[in-house]
């Protein structure tokens, strides 16, 4: 096949784009693994800075897959209703809604935290929960739970569905969870992946809003960069990696089977 | 065939449907209404009259960040960065991106993957990449030693913060841009083409103008982005001066609450500005978040 040479020269830019997104996560990668990343990797690879790691820091990965798991389940329990709510409204109300939501998305995290450590910090047993951590995750991440999950059920043809429930004598919660909820589950799903992956790197509002025994996988990382060697802070990167690149790929394979159904 | 008749139906059905279900709807909002207002709204009007609130007779917080050049500068430096950050992941994630929503070719899917990825990594993470690519021990720094006999070190300055926001907003611009190409008319173009247009023109004539709401709307969203990302400035160190890091300064090293909440209002405000701005140009498109 005969491709142009404006073919070439705009693969060489995309290639030389792709080099820049991916050459820092490699080196990072080599040196979590490296025994002296000044020597380079002729010193030899190991896997002792992942194990240095793990005795200092593995509280901070239990704590965010705590939170994660429950920033999803509160976004699910919250944001499913909302969505069908915004839907089925779509009025003036329902869209003005729809923008509050987003806005502390759009606003500076740093400002958000700040509002809510010094209107809630005084209560000092809400304060040191990690509890205080997910009232700022939740709020952060219901959006992109609700904005999925609003695409699906627009497209399905709902109104008709929970007619046709109504009609053979379904209340309303019997139609939200038989009819509702099944029908839009690829959304949900879709929406939990996000939520559960922006949790885990959340660290704009977290930084604020921790305290010393509340310490997040990205507080902790900011920890070592500060202080402690590459190598270390390297292998660290890499714990984080590997927690969150398995969810980017499902997220990715979801959001492909969202479109196709779209294209249908 | 059938999506039309069962629209026609929805038409048909929809004022009775919409009379019968719009309580138990309003009702379903409630939850997301209670813990925005709680957690949201309140904190904000809080943080908005501390600001407003005097102290040691220095005037309200507005005052002394209005009425100072190190704030009033940093916020300046802010902007800028912000905008030049915005334009430069315009024009790359928008190459990259029509390129990759036009052409197929094998290992494609997989250069997409790749490239979306980074989405997700948070400031802080972004703010070590750099600094392996540009700090003391980076990349750049070997490639200077070699060439040139001295170290090449930018990550602690506006160049390597610079670097680290182009970083996480090209994946943004990147997805929006493939998501609006799929929707533009290629038969404008062929005729374009046919009418003896060169590439530029067509580009410049056509293309633009297809992708412009969705370059305005997602370019907001990464001018809102730089405005506000902290972690990355935390990481390549807190002398920077950017609003951000400003503020987490003041909080800390002062406890100037005052100052601090006025300044952080000045910047969500600006930040919404530009939002705001950007929905007034257009009105509906499809941005990635």
């Amino acid at each position: 096949m005969k491709r142009s040479s404006l073919f070439i020269a705009q693969l060489l830019f995309t290639l030389l784009v792709c080099a820049f997104m991916l050459v820092p996560v490699l080196m990072s990668l080599v040196a979590g693994l490296t025994r002296n990343y000044f020597q380079g990797v002729s010193s030899g690879l190991t896997f002792d800075w992942i194990a240095q790691v793990w005795q200092a820091y593995s509280p901070t990965v239990w704590l965010s897959l705590q939170l994660a798991v429950a920033c999803a389940v509160c976004v699910c329990v919250i944001g499913v209703p909302a969505a069908y709510a915004l839907v089925r409204m779509n009025n003036r109300f329902s869209r003005a809604f729809e923008e509050l939501m987003v806005l502390p998305v759009a606003m500076p995290g740093l400002a958000s935290a700040l509002a809510l450590l010094l209107t809630y910090g005084q209560f000092g047993s809400f304060r040191s929960s990690w509890l205080f951590i997910l009232v700022g995750h939740v709020l952060f991440t219901l959006p992109f739970l609700v904005r999925p999950v609003m695409a699906v059920m627009q497209r399905q043809h709902l109104p008709t569905l929970e007619e046709a429930a109504a009609s053979l004598g379904a209340g309303p919660l019997r139609r939200f969870f038989s009819v509702v909820v099944p029908n839009c589950r690829a959304g949900i799903l879709a929406g939990v992946l996000m939520v559960v992956t922006l949790s885990l790197g959340e660290f704009n509002l977290t930084w604020m809003l921790h305290t010393p025994m509340t310490k997040t996988l990205p507080v902790g990382l900011a920890d070592s960069y500060a202080s402690a060697r590459l190598e270390v802070a390297s292998a660290y990167t890499l714990i984080f990696l590997l927690m969150i690149v398995p969810l980017l790929v499902a997220l990715q394979a979801i959001s492909a089977r969202l479109s196709r159904g779209e294209q249908r | 065939m059938s999506s039309t008749v069962l629209k026609a139906h929805n038409v048909a059905a929809g004022g009775l449907l919409k009379r019968r279900l719009r309580p138990t709807a309003a009702w379903a909002l409630a939850p997301a209404a209670a813990v925005l207002a709680a957690f949201w709204l309140l904190p904000l009007a809080h943080l908005i009259v501390l600001g407003g609130q005097q102290r040691d007779g220095a005037g309200s917080g507005y005052w002394q960040v209005l009425s100072s050049p190190q704030y009033l500068g940093s916020l300046a430096q802010t902007c800028v960065l912000a905008a030049v950050v915005t334009l430069a992941a315009l024009l790359v994630g928008g190459i990259t991106g029509v390129f990759l929503a036009r052409q197929r070719f094998f290992g494609r899917t997989t250069l997409v993957a790749l490239l979306t990825f980074p989405l997700a990594f948070p400031g802080v993470v972004v703010g070590f990449l750099v600094i392996l690519l540009a700090g003391r021990q980076g990349l750049f720094a070997m490639l200077g030693l070699k060439l040139a006999g001295e170290r090449w070190v930018f990550a602690y300055s506006l160049a390597g913060l610079f670097l680290g926001y182009l970083y996480f907003s090209i994946p943004r611009v990147i997805l929006t841009i493939m998501a609006a190409c799929e929707s533009l008319d290629r038969s404008l173009e062929e005729a374009a083409h046919s009418l003896g247009a060169g590439h530029w023109r067509v580009v410049c004539d056509v293309i633009i103008p297809g992708l412009a709401p969705a370059l305005v709307s997602c370019g907001a969203i990464c001018f809102a982005t730089s405005m506000g990302a902290f972690g990355t400035a935390f990481t390549l160190g807190t002398q920077l001066n950017v609003t951000p890091v400003a503020i987490y300064n003041v909080f800390t090293n002062y406890a100037n609450f005052t100052v601090a909440a006025a300044l952080s209002v000045v910047l969500g405000a600006l930040t919404w500005a530009v939002l705001l701005l950007a929905r007034r140009m257009v009105k509906q498109s499809r941005t990635v978040l």
